[in-house]
């Protein structure tokens, strides 16, 4: 009975049952449909889940708020400087990576030389990212290049191309977390930043390495999601600012830091996504949707909260 | 030679920023150093006042309010239908809001639940509720309160009497009371407090309820300015109230906060974004200024701290 102790087990079997539920409701006939529109849904947020993870491991106070913000504007510019060329894509690429590492960097300037809290260098930093992606957009919608917007909704052996990046992403994550030296120095952070400094693990490069890792995760998950929407929007982020955050803590990883989870992130992902189209499936309107969506959150972490009293 | 506290040094750089925002405003534009003009400028940070001191509360206990934003438009939606046409429902619904925060402050404490991820469900249950309430934007503002919210009192605008006034009950009852003595308390050392014979689930209570209070307040000033509501009208204030604590000199832990310094931050915030039409800069960067404004403070407080402690 070792896989019920896991805590990532319990986000997979709400997101099953949630599945079942759903596919009952159509009498079966949309199992593989849900299932492909999921897993596609899921990815993003589980990109943008990992990179939030890996910094709430860092510990108490860790959070990165300029996640929305760097999704838009790397979404926007790069769309921008693509132009629908399909010969840019690489370039363009690039392009989101280096807003990525431009952001993660200024925000651990900001935590390491105002000395202020990561929630408020983030959010500061994010309000100048905002702005500057509402600037270079100018309300035009620059559609994506042809083969980028073909690669982003296909398939490949039934399995949505942006669920296997995500896959890969979260694979590497987890071999960076719990095979590599880097991620026990996180989680020793996370678990006592000064006992961490006392045995001679290199603090402040590993914290910055990680807001660089988050703000690339989150540039990169802009730059894909506008392909596959076809076009960067400047609301595009918004969401993923709660939702970054909810799967990493519906997935089980400690929200005091020092333990992290990857295989969760999936569960929770697909869990959310899961919720909402079964709430539309049975026909409940945007407010009963948004309703349910938040008690669920707070069973799962009041139902989370009594598993590790239990445990302890 | 010291003339000046640590707690008037804190309280004094954000009083300065405002005051060089009014500055710099009234030297590029002298009309603006009227009646009116003082009431254009500082008319809309009446309800990010309130709001502001509303997450201060919660604050000074150590948590984090992710649903003030929701809950503000929550607020308005009820004041724009209920509050307006069956006066005792509506009122009867506040305070059934306001009851709910209270509870939501004894779960945090009884589970010991991370109040961002709480607050962050909550946050969805808000957003659906006022989507149910009000579907469309739409509503009308009760005559009472627009009467307060326009009226033109002599000598001194409207929004200038209602931000002292404000400051001046909030920080009678956060600093001279003994419920914001033991509120205070509890952020600063609950088990102190505790031993002392104090009941921290009742402070807790407390503290959330009169956060929801002043939350309540900020939803209803706010209609009587746009004179309708729609359930996405404050979402900026879950941020914008962070933010304004921070930059009045409060901190996420240790129960310090201070509600002079928590209105000064939030009218600052709201100069900020309109410096730039004065600047005659273009409006995508308004969010951008309040994130800028908010690096120069903290940067300016970090250099008076290193002064300070170099003098002592």
């Amino acid at each position: 009975m070792t896989l019920l102790r896991k805590p990532w087990i319990w986000s997979f079997v709400a997101a099953g049952a949630v599945w079942i539920v759903t596919v009952l409701a159509t009498g079966g006939s949309s199992s593989l449909g849900l299932s492909q529109a999921a897993l596609t849904f899921a990815a993003f947020s589980v990109m943008v889940g990992t990179g939030q993870m890996f910094v709430i491991t860092l510990g108490p106070g860790n959070i990165d708020l300029a996640v929305p913000a760097t999704m838009t504007l790397s979404g926007t510019v790069a769309l921008k400087f693509m132009a629908e060329n399909n010969g840019l894509i690489l370039p363009g690429l690039g392009i989101a990576v280096l807003i990525g590492l431009c952001v993660g960097i200024s925000n651990y300037v900001l935590i390491k030389a105002l000395r202020i809290p990561p929630i408020i260098a983030t959010l500061s930093l994010s309000f100048i990212v905002q702005s500057s992606a509402i600037w270079t957009n100018r309300g035009l919608r620059v559609k994506p290049p042809s083969a980028m917007a073909d690669f982003t909704t296909d398939l490949t052996l039934g399995i949505p191309n942006l669920a296997l990046i995500a896959l890969a992403v979260t694979v590497a994550a987890w071999f960076l977390l719990n095979r590599s030296i880097y991620g026990r120095w996180i989680s020793a952070i996370g678990q006592s930043l000064p006992a961490a400094r006392m045995a001679g693990i290199p603090v402040d490069g590993v914290r910055l390495a990680t807001y660089v890792l988050c703000a690339i995760l989150a540039s990169v998950t802009g730059y894909l999601l506008a392909c596959f929407s076809g076009g960067a929007a400047l609301n595009m982020g918004a969401e993923y600012l709660l939702m970054s955050i909810a799967v990493v803590v519906i997935g089980g990883t400690a929200v005091a830091g020092g333990d992290s989870n990857v295989p969760g992130i999936w569960g929770a992902s697909l869990f959310m996504f899961l919720v909402v189209s079964m709430l539309n499936t049975y026909g409940f309107g945007a407010g009963f949707r948004l309703i349910l969506t938040g008690l669920i959150i707070i069973t799962v972490i009041l139902a989370a909260s009594g598993r590790q009293a239990r445990i302890q | 030679m010291r003339w000046l506290s640590a707690d008037a040094m804190r309280l004094a750089v954000p009083a300065l920023a405002l005051v060089a925002l009014l500055v710099g405003i009234f030297w590029m534009q002298p009309r603006a150093m009227s009646y009116n003009g003082f009431n254009l400028l500082f008319n809309l940070a009446v309800p990010i006042a309130l709001a502001t001191l509303g997450q201060m509360m919660i604050m000074a206990v150590n948590d984090l309010d992710l649903s003030m934003g929701t809950f503000v438009s929550f607020v308005a939606c009820v004041t724009a239908t209920f509050l307006q046409s069956d006066p005792l429902i509506g009122v009867l619904i506040l305070l059934a809001a306001i009851a709910t925060y209270a509870v939501i402050g004894v779960v945090i404490h009884l589970r010991q639940l991370p109040s961002i991820v709480v607050t962050l469900g909550m946050s969805f249950v808000w957003g659906g509720l006022a989507v149910l309430i009000l579907p469309a934007p739409g509503g009308s503002a009760p005559g009472w309160i627009r009467a307060i919210m326009i009226s033109k009192p002599p000598l001194v605008p409207m929004a200038i009497i209602a931000s002292i006034i404000i400051a001046a009950v909030a920080h009678l009852i956060v600093m001279r009371s003994s419920f914001g003595v033991l509120v205070r308390g509890v952020g600063g050392n609950a088990r102190s407090v505790q031993r002392a014979g104090w009941s921290i689930i009742a402070a807790r209570a407390g503290a959330y309820a009169m956060a929801a209070t002043f939350a309540v307040a900020a939803g209803i000033a706010l209609v009587g300015l746009t004179t309708s509501a729609d359930a996405n009208i404050a979402l900026r204030y879950t941020l914008l109230s962070i933010a304004g604590v921070i930059l009045g000199g409060g901190e996420f832990i240790g129960g310090r906060v201070s509600a002079i310094g928590a209105v000064i931050g939030a009218l600052t915030l709201t100069l900020a974004g309109s410096f730039l039409s004065f600047l005659r800069i273009s409006s995508d960067w308004q969010i951008g200024a309040q994130g800028m404004i908010l690096i120069a403070v903290l940067g300016l407080r970090l250099l008076l701290n290193r002064f300070e402690v170099k003098r002592s």
